[in-house]
């Protein structure tokens, strides 16, 4: 990158996306944070009530449960979908006409809105009319996921393998075409084996784009709501209520401003904090190799 | 290593397995769908899809949808383009600040301003707009551009600038006829993910709207609640919003990746 000369007066250019980033961001930020410190009984009155809600939100059982949930959700689909995403990138052809056709296939869940994905899904694993429901009930598993707390975790996984897997193949696979033809000629000449490749060459490359796909799936996946809540609508029971869909019932259903507030501050720091932990980890390892 | 193309295509089979039988809803009458199991439709119908564009509370829904998705990548792409060339090519007071404090935008669940959102623009008075929901949809999309241009802005080198500048260009007519040109690709690619995230999103949208700007992929879901279970109709709604996205795609197929890595492969 060419070095860059000092311009205050480059701000003038950043000023339309500052104001308009703002207006978004800050405002309703602020009106959380309101909510959050404050008591209301109705009739636009509210009384100055300090720490009160965060108290009670780090003691309550329910935010507990909403949030182990969610991590063991986001951790399980990180498990699964980034080996899975470069396994597959790694197997894709490098040229001709079938590049064009797996892309544009693979990038198909990705556009689909998300409550489109939540329906279809809904559909597709019914247990009677189904075709995945059908047939691993006509396989001997006795699936049903509106019922079992399993089954309905199994779907909503699956869904979120479905929905972005494809997003770690396109950057995995973007990373791969731009390693040299060279540095493939040098191993072979070396005699390094299909897994020396792999670790000394097709890894180093990838980092970058890897750490993307991470923290991408990381964020979208500790956010999600529409997908589940189309599926399973959190069921059964709260089996599969995560943080964003109960914090949708606390804030629209049962209109609880101040604990809504809290936790959504409670919840954004949570990924602000992550986000930044897994950026300052990963880049550092970058640095050392 | 013959067989390595197995991998791919077992993934592409599992994912269009679910979109298969969405078609194969689709085309189904309601009694055939609760009837039960069938791999291809017996009755085949073309009622569901005839229902959606005929009925204007239905075909509105893909109108409404389009229109904010629209207006939306206009604001986010224009007002991006200078920031992102002010960031790729100036150091200025609290540049990385800036730049780290827009993606933070990206880490903001919809959830958490899902309320305060519906009292904001309720009380400027655009609850129910297309502008609502464009405006909305912001908070993400530019800071995305932002990071996408700069990416693609940051690849072209300075001397392109310096020699326009010794040719006597102005700084307007420069960026428009020759830097525009020479990111056009990244400029696409910028525009296709305002689009996607825009098009995908359903949370902000929904609770912004309520009649007149109503996106698609709410009616469906109302029309499930109210009319009892009607699978057809929400099979062929869905079928028909995978239509915009694929369409797109198929435009930027080689730079999708770029642009997921934000133009930093």
């Amino acid at each position: 990158m060419a070095r860059k000369i000092q311009n205050q007066k480059a701000w003038l250019f950043v000023i339309p996306v500052v104001v308009l980033v703002a207006f978004n961001a800050i405002i309703p930020l602020m009106t959380v944070v309101n909510y959050s410190i404050q008591d209301t009984y109705g009739n636009n009155i509210f009384l100055w009530s300090g720490l009160k809600w965060y108290e009670e939100l780090l003691a309550s059982e329910r935010f507990h449960d909403a949030l182990v949930r969610q991590v063991a959700f986001t951790f399980i689909i990180l498990a699964i979908e980034i080996p899975l995403g470069v396994a597959i990138a790694l197997a894709m052809p490098r040229r001709g006409p079938w590049v064009s056709v797996c892309l544009v296939l693979m990038a198909l869940p990705l556009l689909i809105p998300w409550n489109v994905v939540g329906a279809m899904w809904n559909i597709y694993a019914l247990p009677d009319i189904g075709l995945l429901g059908y047939l691993l009930n006509a396989a001997g598993w006795d699936y049903n996921f509106t019922r079992h707390p399993f089954d309905a975790w199994f779907t909503t996984v699956m869904m979120d393998v479905w929905h972005w897997t494809s997003l770690v193949v396109l950057l995995a696979y973007a990373g791969l075409v731009s390693i040299p033809d060279a540095y493939y000629q040098a191993a072979r000449i070396d005699g390094a084996k299909r897994w020396a490749v792999f670790r000394h060459i097709q890894l180093p490359k990838m980092k970058r784009v890897l750490t993307i796909a991470v923290l991408l799936r990381f964020m979208d996946s500790f956010m999600i709501y529409t997908e589940p809540f189309v599926l399973t609508g959190g069921g059964p029971g709260n089996s599969t209520t995560f943080l964003s869909i109960d914090l949708n019932k606390v804030a629209l259903g049962e209109f609880a401003l101040g604990r809504a507030g809290a936790m959504s501050l409670v919840y954004f720091l949570i990924i602000l904090l992550l986000s930044w932990i897994f950026y300052t980890v990963m880049t550092r390892n970058e640095d050392r190799s | 290593m013959r067989l390595r193309w197995i991998i791919p295509a077992l993934y592409i089979l599992f994912l269009l397995l679910p979109i298969y039988w969405l078609l194969n809803m689709s085309f189904k009458t309601t009694n055939e769908i609760l009837g039960g199991f069938s791999w291809w439709p017996q009755q085949f119908t073309l009622d569901s899809y005839i229902t959606i564009l005929t009925d204007p509370t239905w075909y509105n829904g893909y109108i409404n949808s389009l229109t904010y998705v629209v207006i939306n990548t206009v604001i986010s792409v224009v007002v991006a383009l200078p920031a992102a060339y002010a960031f790729s090519r100036y150091r200025f007071l609290g540049d990385k600040h800036l730049f780290f404090w827009l993606l933070t935008n990206r880490m903001a669940p919809p959830a958490v301003f899902a309320l305060p959102f519906l009292q904001l623009y309720d009380a400027i008075g655009l609850f129910d707009t297309h502008l609502a929901v464009a405006l909305a949809h912001c908070l993400f999309n530019i800071p995305l551009a932002v990071w996408i241009l700069e990416g693609f802005m940051s690849a072209v080198p300075r001397e392109l600038d310096e020699t326009a500048y010794v040719d006597g260009y102005s700084f307007p007519r420069f960026f428009v006829k020759i830097f525009m040109p020479t990111i056009a690709s990244g400029i696409g690619v910028a525009a296709f993910f305002c689009f996607m995230f825009s098009w995908v999103e359903l949370l902000l949208a929904k609770t912004l709207t309520q009649v007149d700007a109503k996106p698609i992929a709410a009616i469906m879901t109302r029309t499930t609640s109210t009319a009892g279970y009607e699978l057809g109709l929400l099979a062929a709604a869905g079928a028909l919003t995978i239509i915009p996205g694929a369409v797109v795609i198929w435009f930027v197929r080689n730079y999708i990746a770029k642009g997921f890595a934000l133009g930093r492969v």
